[in-house]
């Protein structure tokens, strides 16, 4: 499945090593990234493919939100069909 | 490719603008459960539901964990049950409520619609027992929604059925008094019903439907709210685009949400109900959405036209956003369950009056506003009988839902909690309608009904 990773929170040193490392570790593969500062926030943006991760999507889910409360950051994971779907006709 | 700016704004949509999809609501046939002895026939619809229902609960959490996006509410429609029960010799069909009850809270539902009656023309045995049930059937029970369809516009308007119902709203304020009266705020008198309206409490499973369906009602007047934001002092053109716009993504989330669950469950996909619901939190308001328009405050004169622009401009822009649009589809004007139109009656800004002019031009009517608790029935009914009226001739739906709150008068407030919010007693007119309900009969249906 492919899904919609979002970062947001306050810059700071190794947020995306911390988070690509996670998603190495749990085998989910990257396929696109887009990241900004915007006033001072970190905003990322990541397409992942879940498919060959072992972990159900609720996990990897509770895993991505343990991590941010842990960097104080806010991470989500969501299915890509919600943007595709409000965005494109 | 990751679009950026799409992606932020979808999510803030969610995170800070409180869009969700407020119901998903599975519609089920009860009409293969008649029977002629009550006992099976009770059986046969605690079984039909339980086992339809099954996994709707779970279904609706898999698909808001995976999409993020909320899903308020997971409900279930039925059958009207007059049309069920009236096989069976009961002359009280309180036990028909009893099993919808405890078949909603079986499933995980926290309402169930259907315990209706269609009586625009006339009655049957059936509607006669039941309507007559309704009090009791909503003291008895705390999850079952129960309306009644009292006029068409192809048929007219059943007086008889209106008077009654005054009636009923008052017997039902007064059997529930110990709750501030909260069973009046599961009872909806209709004209124009439709078969396919997910959102409660008037939702009931149309006998044209199929046997199982799911049928999915969308929200976010929040999002409509920021949307407008960015276009202060711009003409009504622009007002109108950015409402359509806005109204196309958020019902293109409901259709999403609606494949995914009638895929999951392996159900017929019916409709998406495109009505903007508001809630009692802040940033959740229909009313807001009016004086971001330029209003000093909701009921402010113009308000009429600006819910008139908001409800088209909301079809306009959700119907070529999903497949099948059905329900209610527009705005929807709950006193108690909107923020900005609680803080509008306070502060005097909005009265009954100019509500039903509202409603002629919104997608239902008179809709959770508490009265005073002395408010006789007929009053009640000769408000009923003015909105059927407003349905019938301009060919839409039209509802009340009011709650007379017995011991309490004008200034005093109640509390339902919940969705349901609070509200500020409003002040009804009080000359007479006494005569003009006694007379009974039927408002003939009018003349640009005949279009064969």
């Amino acid at each position: 499945m492919r899904a919609v990773i979002t970062v947001v929170g306050k810059d700071k040193i190794g947020i995306i090593a911390s988070v690509t490392t996670m998603l190495t570790e749990k085998n989910i593969n990257i396929l696109d990234i887009s990241q900004t500062i915007l006033q001072d926030f970190f905003t990322m943006v990541m397409i992942v493919d879940t498919s060959k991760s072992t972990m159900k999507f609720e996990e990897i889910r509770e895993a991505l939100k343990y991590q941010g409360q842990k960097l104080d950051l806010s991470i989500r994971i969501q299915h890509e069909d919600i943007f595709n779907s409000m965005h494109t006709i | 490719m990751i679009n950026y700016n799409n992606i932020m704004e979808t999510i803030s949509m969610i995170e800070r603008e409180k869009l969700d999809i407020r119901t998903i609501t599975m519609g089920i046939s009860l009409l293969d459960c008649i029977r002629e002895d009550s006992r099976t026939c009770n059986q046969k619809i605690y079984d039909k539901i339980t086992k339809k229902a099954e996994h709707l609960v779970k279904t609706g959490n898999d698909i808001e964990m995976e999409y993020g996006i909320p899903i308020i509410n997971k409900r279930i429609s039925i059958t009207p049950m007059a049309l069920i029960a009236q096989a069976t010799s009961e002359t009280n069909y309180v036990k028909f409520a009893e099993t919808l009850d405890k078949a909603a809270k079986e499933v995980g539902v926290n309402f169930i619609g259907g315990y209706s009656a269609l009586v625009q023309k006339g009655y049957t045995k059936g509607d006669e027992i039941l309507i007559k049930s309704i009090p009791e059937a909503l003291n008895s029970t705390e999850r079952v929604c129960s309306s009644v369809n009292v006029g068409n516009t192809k048929s007219g308007i059943n007086m008889n059925a209106v008077r009654e119902m005054g009636q009923v709203i008052v017997d039902t304020a007064k059997l529930t008094a110990d709750r501030d009266s909260i069973g009046c705020a599961k009872l909806v008198v209709f004209a124009n019903a439709v078969e396919d309206n997910p959102f409660m409490a008037g939702a009931f499973h149309g006998v044209g439907e199929p046997d199982c369906v799911i049928n999915v009602g969308v929200s976010g007047p929040g999002v409509v709210k920021v949307a407008l934001e960015s276009c202060k002092g711009k003409p009504f053109d622009m007002v109108a685009d950015i409402i359509k716009k806005t109204s196309f993504k958020i019902t293109r989330v409901g259709q999403l949400v609606a494949t995914e669950a009638s895929r999951r469950l392996d159900v017929p996909f019916g409709i998406v109900d495109l009505s903007l619901a508001p809630t009692p939190e802040i940033g959740d308001s229909v009313a807001r959405i009016l004086e971001e328009m330029g209003l000093g405050a909701c009921g402010a004169p113009g308000t009429t036209a600006a819910l008139a622009l908001l409800n088209d401009a909301v079809k306009k822009g959700g119907i070529m956003a999903s497949s099948h649009v059905g329900g209610l589809s527009g705005a929807f004007v709950p006193v108690s369950e909107d923020e900005g139109m609680i803080e509008a009656v306070k502060s005097g800004a909005l009265t009954l009056e100019k509500l039903e002019a509202m409603t002629c031009v919104c997608s239902v009517g008179l809709d959770m506003i508490a009265i005073p608790g002395d408010t006789p029935a007929e009053t009640i009914a000769a408000m009923i009988a003015d909105e059927a009226a407003i349905g019938v001739i301009n060919n839409k739906t039209t509802a009340v839902r009011i709650i007379p709150v017995i011991g309490k008068g004008v200034g005093e407030e109640v509390f339902f909690g919940g969705l349901l919010g609070s509200a500020p007693i409003m002040k009804v007119n009080s000359f007479s309608s006494k005569l003009f309900i006694e007379r009974g009969g039927r408002i003939p249906a009018p003349v640009h009904s005949m279009k064969n």
